[in-house]
Formats: structure tokens, sequence, C-alpha cells
């Protein structure tokens, strides 16, 4: 409709205050057409009022918000058809089957897929005639994510929809949103599970206490560690801060519960150093562990706080 | 099944219905309780011929005759008690009156109670015609059992009008507090539906079960107790719609910010309850001072009532009950005016 535009939402100076929290404190976001964009946080990060603002669902106290070019203020109805939410707590009635809520969804919708095709495409044809109650929570997901989907959004809103899913429901929920994306639509996501960002997002902002503090693809974020290997060890006695600190191919060194997570750039360089360091000041090592660097320890190395309360 | 999109009142209208057929205790409250209701009081109230008044003859030699004369009243039911007896008899109420012929004829009954009041007159009628007395003046009783003024015919439209509040005020109420706590109020307003028809909707599905619910408790009325529609149908089924809008809008108005079951349950009560005691269900509300009764006339349930009973048992015309029907309208646009200018949606 709008060729010339590339911009799927952008929001400037966003502020959301409530009495005991500043929930949203002046945030920017460019979200391109049919990107998908992450907002990753922590519980508590401004991610829902965040998302909920750019919904057109919660009034931010100052900022501007464009969504497909337009202002939600005089153009809520265009919106509302041009766009699908699956907002993170709604239960949607028990009594009803999957055949009706679909139904009930797409009677709201000028335009839009079949409501029996869109079952079928969210693997929810042997569910059809089952109440909501009865359903599975990554069922009920799937359900939620063909309310979003069956006015043929432009953008897809979803608020951490894969909270809760056992693995193999949040692989289902990933899929779907991939199709989508192949149709050429947008999507922002709010998740707390940096893998979920990793597979799915284009770009990636990281959001804490109302703050954009990190905005990248996930290569990019990830490269901000300048370290590709994390190496998290504790030890007893605890070596001093600044031994690790100056271990060759060490980029950085956060202390993490009793333990230590060491940023380093190889693990065949690192590992023998630090066993070195250990047995030249007597301590004795208490567990020791090695992973590739995820979106995780860069929220970490950020923060100095884990992304999932603990 | 078919797969055609229908226009969203209509989906939204029979999400709700099926909603609440699905509801198996809600359709019990609705349907069954009232019924039960009226079948208790009904037989508790029911039409019956008048208890024989029991009375006591003091045992002597006439003794027997006197309770033969006592037997021909219609009223009386007579034995023979040794005076002992007969004294303890009185006392406890298992005679109303005692009659004492050993020396001359006594009468021994409390003037108090209409019952020994009622038995002093009919054995004295009866003694004394038995003794040879002729009435000078020849009579005959005529019995009035009038449809219509029953206690039956009092209730039936007192319990209709009390069940078109409650449905109306939970059906509604109940529903919308509920899909707000569950979040579904704002994840439905995150798609295009228009507000206006899910409100209408829910008012819609109302009149569905308002028709199911009404005929189900008139025709009961007529079956069980011979209560009848002595007005006409359609301005009764007028009384009805219009009696449930208002408290449709008064359930929606209670329901337009309560974020839980319990604080919507709490207004309920709070709002529905002086019209139980109040409006005329199980008793006229002449008997309240009549100060009050400005304000209990201007209660809704009242107006219906009142105006239920006009049209079902003094067949009344529609010019009759307009004022009433004006006026519940007036309490549903308010109520549903305000309720929609207040209400939270998240």
């Amino acid at each position: 409709m709008w060729p010339a535009m590339t911009q799927a939402i952008a929001c400037r100076d966003l502020k959301k205050y409530y009495a005991d929290v500043k929930a949203v404190d002046g945030l920017d976001l460019f979200i391109d057409n049919g990107e998908c964009f992450g907002l990753l946080g922590p519980n508590g990060a401004g991610k829902t009022t965040t998302i909920e603002i750019l919904e057109g669902l919660t009034v931010p106290d100052s900022g501007d918000v464009e969504v497909l070019g337009l202002t939600w203020k005089g153009n809520e109805r265009e919106l509302r058809q041009r766009i699908g939410i699956s907002l993170q707590e709604t239960q949607l009635s028990d009594k009803l089957t999957v055949h009706e809520t679909v139904h009930l969804f797409r009677s709201f919708y000028r335009s839009g897929p079949a409501p029996d095709d869109l079952i079928r495409d969210l693997s929810l044809d042997e569910k059809s005639n089952a109440r909501v109650g009865k359903l599975s929570g990554g069922q009920k997901q799937r359900l939620a994510a063909a309310c979003a989907l069956v006015g043929d959004p432009d953008i897809l809103f979803l608020d951490e929809p894969t909270t809760g899913l056992d693995p193999q429901s949040r692989l289902q929920l990933w899929e779907v949103v991939q199709r989508f994306r192949t149709k050429g639509g947008t999507v922002l996501l709010t998740t707390h599970y940096m893998e979920e960002a990793e597979r799915l997002c284009d770009r990636v902002a990281i959001v804490d206490h109302g703050h954009l503090i990190a905005l990248g693809t996930p290569q990019e974020l990830i490269a901000k560690l300048e370290a590709r290997n994390i190496i998290e060890f504790s030890s007893d006695p605890p070596l001093p801060e600044e031994t690790l600190r100056n271990l060759p191919g060490c980029h950085g060194c956060t202390p993490h519960g009793n333990a230590y997570q060491l940023r380093v750039d190889s693990l065949a360089e690192s590992v023998p150093q630090l066993l070195a360091a250990v047995e030249k000041t007597g301590a004795k090592l208490l567990t020791l562990s090695t992973h590739e660097a995820t979106l995780e320890d860069l929220f970490v190395s950020l923060t100095g706080r884990e992304l999932r309360d603990v | 099944m078919s797969d055609k999109v229908r226009p969203a009142i209509v989906e939204l209208t029979s999400a709700r219905t099926k909603e609440f057929l699905r509801e198996t205790e809600a359709i019990f409250w609705v349907f069954g309780f009232p019924l039960l209701l009226a079948l208790a009081l009904g037989f508790a109230f029911r039409e019956k011929a008048p208890d024989r008044i029991p009375v006591g003859v003091i045992a002597g030699p006439t003794a027997s005759r006197e309770a033969a004369a006592l037997k021909r009243s219609p009223a009386l039911s007579p034995r023979v008690l040794n005076p002992d007896e007969a004294h303890d008899a009185l006392r406890h109420g298992k005679v109303s009156l005692v009659v004492d012929s050993s020396h001359s004829l006594i009468y021994r009954y409390d003037p108090t109670s209409p019952d020994g009041r009622t038995a002093r007159r009919e054995a004295d009628d009866a003694l004394q015609s038995a003794a040879g007395r002729r009435d000078v003046m020849p009579a005959r009783d005529e019995y009035v059992h009038e449809q219509g003024a029953r206690y039956i015919d009092f209730l039936i439209p007192g319990l209709l009008g009390m069940n078109l509040m409650g449905t109306g005020m939970w059906g509604m109420g109940f529903t919308i507090a509920n899909a707000r706590m569950k979040k579904l109020l704002k994840r439905l307003i995150a798609t295009p539906m228009r507000k206006s028809q899910y409100v209408m909707s829910q008012f819609l599905s109302r009149l569905m079960f308002l028709v199911v619910e009404v005929t189900v408790l008139v025709a009961f009325g007529w079956l069980v107790f011979g209560v009848r529609v002595n007005g006409s149908i359609a301005v009764l089924a007028l009384l009805c719609i219009i009696g449930g809008y208002a408290f449709s809008g008064l359930g929606f108005l209670t329901a337009s910010r309560a974020r839980t079951l319990e604080g919507v349950s709490g207004l309920m009560n709070l709002i529905m309850m002086p019209m139980w005691l109040c409006s005329g269900v199980f008793f006229s509300y002449e008997r309240f001072p009549d100060a009050a009764k400005p304000f209990i006339r201007a209660l809704p349930l009242t107006m219906l009532n009142d105006a239920l009973r006009a049209v079902m048992n003094d067949a009344a015309p529609l010019t009759k009950v307009m004022p009433h029907l004006a006026l519940l309208a007036v309490w549903g646009i308010v109520t549903f005016a305000i309720g929609l200018k207040i209400f939270r949606w998240q």
C-alpha cells in the first residue's frame, strides 16, 4: 500500500511511568518492514509495557509512535485491521471450541484466511472441535497465534509467545513465525529466551529498567562480547579478580554468584592458563564449565545480572 | 461445519450463547431455581378447604347429643372430653372452644383468637337450631374463589420479575467481570471488534434466554397452579423485554469497573437485596411506611412487578403500563450509557 515506506514501527523517546516504577524511560525503536525484531530483557524490564504501547493498548506519557506510518490517534480502526496481537496472559473462553474461537476472531476482520485453513496451518485440525479449556499449553499458544493471524496482518505482535512451553511446542511456534515471515510479514516479539531471539530475530534490542542497553543483530551483539567463548568456574578460595583479568586472551570477567564468568577468545589457550593460575595459588578448583557465547552472556556482561530470575 | 464468515454481531452472540449453554450450573440457576421456588411457595400457600376447628364437649348426659349437633356444622370437629382434659386441651390450643352444658350452656374460649370466635358462633348456631330455633330470614352462602386474587397469582409475576432481575444482572455482570479478569476483554479490543457490538451481543444473547425463561415460568404457573395471563401476551412479552433490558443495563453498569468476581458479586447483592425485600416479590410493598413508597416505586423491580401483575392478573392494557415501560426503558438507557462511559476494558 505504501511502497515507499520501509519502517513498520517507529517510536521516539517513549516514556511511561507508573507510580512506583519507570516502566519505559526514553526508548527509541525503528523496525523495518519484513523484519523480525526481538525485545529482550528480564521480567520487569518494560518489555510488555513497550509492546502494549506499540499495540495501541497503553497510552504513553510522552513520545511518538507510528505503526505502518500511522499514529494510533485517529487511525485505530485501520491499524487494528492490519495488525495481529498475542497478549501475554489472555485466557480465551474455555467453553468455546477451537473452531468457534477462530471463527469468532475472523468475524472482526474484513479479510483473512479461511478459519479452517488457518487451523490446519497451525496443526490444530485434530483439536478443531475440542474446547479451549481442554487444550495443552502449546496448543493454547498456537490458538492464540491463530487469533493473531486470522486478519492476515502486516505486523504480528507476540508477547512472550513461548514462555512455559516445552521444547517441541516452542519449535512448532517458531515455525509459525517463520512461515509468517516468508510471506513478508513483520514480527515484533518479546522474550526472555535468548535462544528464541537468536533463532528467530533479525535484530534484537536488549532492554533493562525501561532503557535500551544494546541493539543489533544477534551476531553483532555476541561480537560485542569480544570473545567467542565463556568459561565459568569457581575455586576455594576464590582467585583475585585481577589475576583473572590478566590472563592472556581474556576480555573480561564478571563475578557470577560465588563463581566467575570469563570471556575468552580461545578455550585451548585460556583453560590451561587458568588451571595453572589456580594451581599456583594453591586453591582448589570447585567447578569448571565452558560454552560458546550467547546473548545471555551479553546480558550478564552488560548488567551483571542473570536474564531470568534464578 | 460451515466455514463461512458471519457478521461479528452474530458470532459474538452465538459465542456468548454457547458459553452459557455449556455452563451447567448457570442453567439450573436460571431455569431450575425459579421453578423450584414457585413450586415450594405455591404448595405452601395453595387453596384448600378450610380446616374444621376442633371443639371439646365436656362429658355429661347430653354430651353425645351435643357433639352430634356440632358435627353437622361444616366448620367444627367436636369430641367429648372430661373436664380436666378439656381444660388442658383449650390451654394448649388443641381445641379452640369448650362447650360445657353440665349446668347451663357455657362457651369457654379465648376471645382474641379468631378460631375461638368463629367456633363459638358456629357452635351456638348448631346447638340452637338443634334445639329447634328457626331462622326468620332464609339465606344461602355463595363462595368466592376468584382467579387472579390468590397468593399464587400474586407470587408468579413477582417471581417472574425477580428472575428477570437476577438473570439480567448476573448474565451481564458475571460474564463481563470474568472476561475482564481473564484479559479476554483486552484481547477483544486489540481486534477491530466494535465495542458497542460486544455489549449488544451480550444483551441479544440474554434476550434469547429471557424468552425461554419467561415462557417456562409462565407455562409452569398456568399448568401447575392455574395462574393465567389475563392480559395480552404481547404486552407481557414487551414488559419482559424492556424489564430485561433495564436489568441488563444495571448489571452492565455494576460490572463496568469491577476487577474481581468477588467485587462484582458483592456489588450485585448490594443492588439486588433492597429490591428482593422491598419491590413486592413475596409480599406487597403496601406494608412499608408511606414515606418509603415513592422510593420503592422508583426501583426497577417494583415497576416491573407492578406492571407484570397488572397485565397478568388485572388484564391491564398497554396504555395502563406505558409509564412503567417508559421508566424501565430510562433505567436501561441511563445505566448502559453510564456503564459504557466508565467501562474498563483492561
